[in-house]
């Protein structure tokens, strides 16, 4: 379930990313970048667990889901945060950097 | 248990390359001046190396982050509930060997596929260029003729 989710993040992410290229302003290609390396890394994690559980792995419990599915809006949820962060701080259009130099020459 | 330590190590490795890489990268910028733009943006490996920092960094992030939501990672010494006892220690040092050697590989094969491919459109871009440039070359020189 947390791997479904980041590969549908990852996937409206490149959408947006494309959407709008060459122009990426918005930094969206990091966090397409940032939710493709965490699908391929949870596609790792189940290649493996697929390997020790077999058809076990295609029957989850009810509950595991429901927490699986928490953790990956939890998980989307952090991958957008950092990516704000990263936005912020590059301020590829300068508005932060006007302010602040702004409030300086007051 | 463990297994985004492989990746995130590896991270780092980059990150610090990249840094390096674009560092040599402007000063041969500096030395180039007055060549053509397209050379200096193509030579820019360090921007290509920036993907893989971002896929290895952004991937670590969250997984670390569901290995906290499991209560694999906790805020206070040794950090990694799994380094407590030598038996659980076997086993996050095999799992940081399998899964999260696997792990790393695999990001940093898709981005050399992602490299090789924008590397190839880069080149059929360059030689379409050339070809227009040389054709309209010829077309002037007829015309002065």
């Amino acid at each position: 379930m947390t791997l479904l989710i980041s590969v549908f993040a990852a996937v409206i992410a490149t959408v947006v990313w494309y959407k709008h290229a060459p122009n990426d302003n918005w930094k969206v290609g990091t966090l397409a970048l940032m939710y493709w390396g965490a699908s391929l890394m949870w596609m790792c994690d189940a290649i493996f667990e697929y390997a020790e559980l077999k058809e076990e792995f295609f029957q989850p419990a009810a509950a595991d889901m429901l927490n699986d599915l928490f953790l990956g809006l939890t998980v989307v949820a952090l991958g957008l945060v950092i990516w704000l962060v990263v936005l912020l701080v590059k301020d590829p259009k300068g508005v932060l950097r006007g302010k602040l130099l702004a409030k300086k020459n007051d | 248990m463990a297994c985004f330590i492989v990746p995130a190590t590896e991270a780092i490795v980059t990150t610090i390359a990249a840094k390096v890489l674009a560092k040599k990268e402007k000063n041969m910028e500096i030395h180039h001046e007055g060549s053509s733009a397209g050379i200096v943006e193509k030579s820019h490996f360090s921007r290509k190396l920036g993907w893989l920092n971002n896929m290895l960094w952004g991937g670590s992030a969250l997984l670390a982050l569901e290995h906290v939501w499991h209560g694999e990672v906790v805020p206070w010494f040794p950090f990694l509930t799994a380094a407590s006892d030598a038996s659980s220690r076997a086993e996050m040092f095999h799992e940081m060997a399998t899964v999260g050697v696997a792990m790393a590989a695999l990001v940093t094969v898709t981005w050399a596929i992602m490299v090789l491919v924008s590397s190839r459109i880069e080149k059929r871009e360059d030689t379409t260029a050339s070809v227009s440039e040389a054709a309209a070359e010829t077309v002037s020189t007829s015309d002065n003729k």
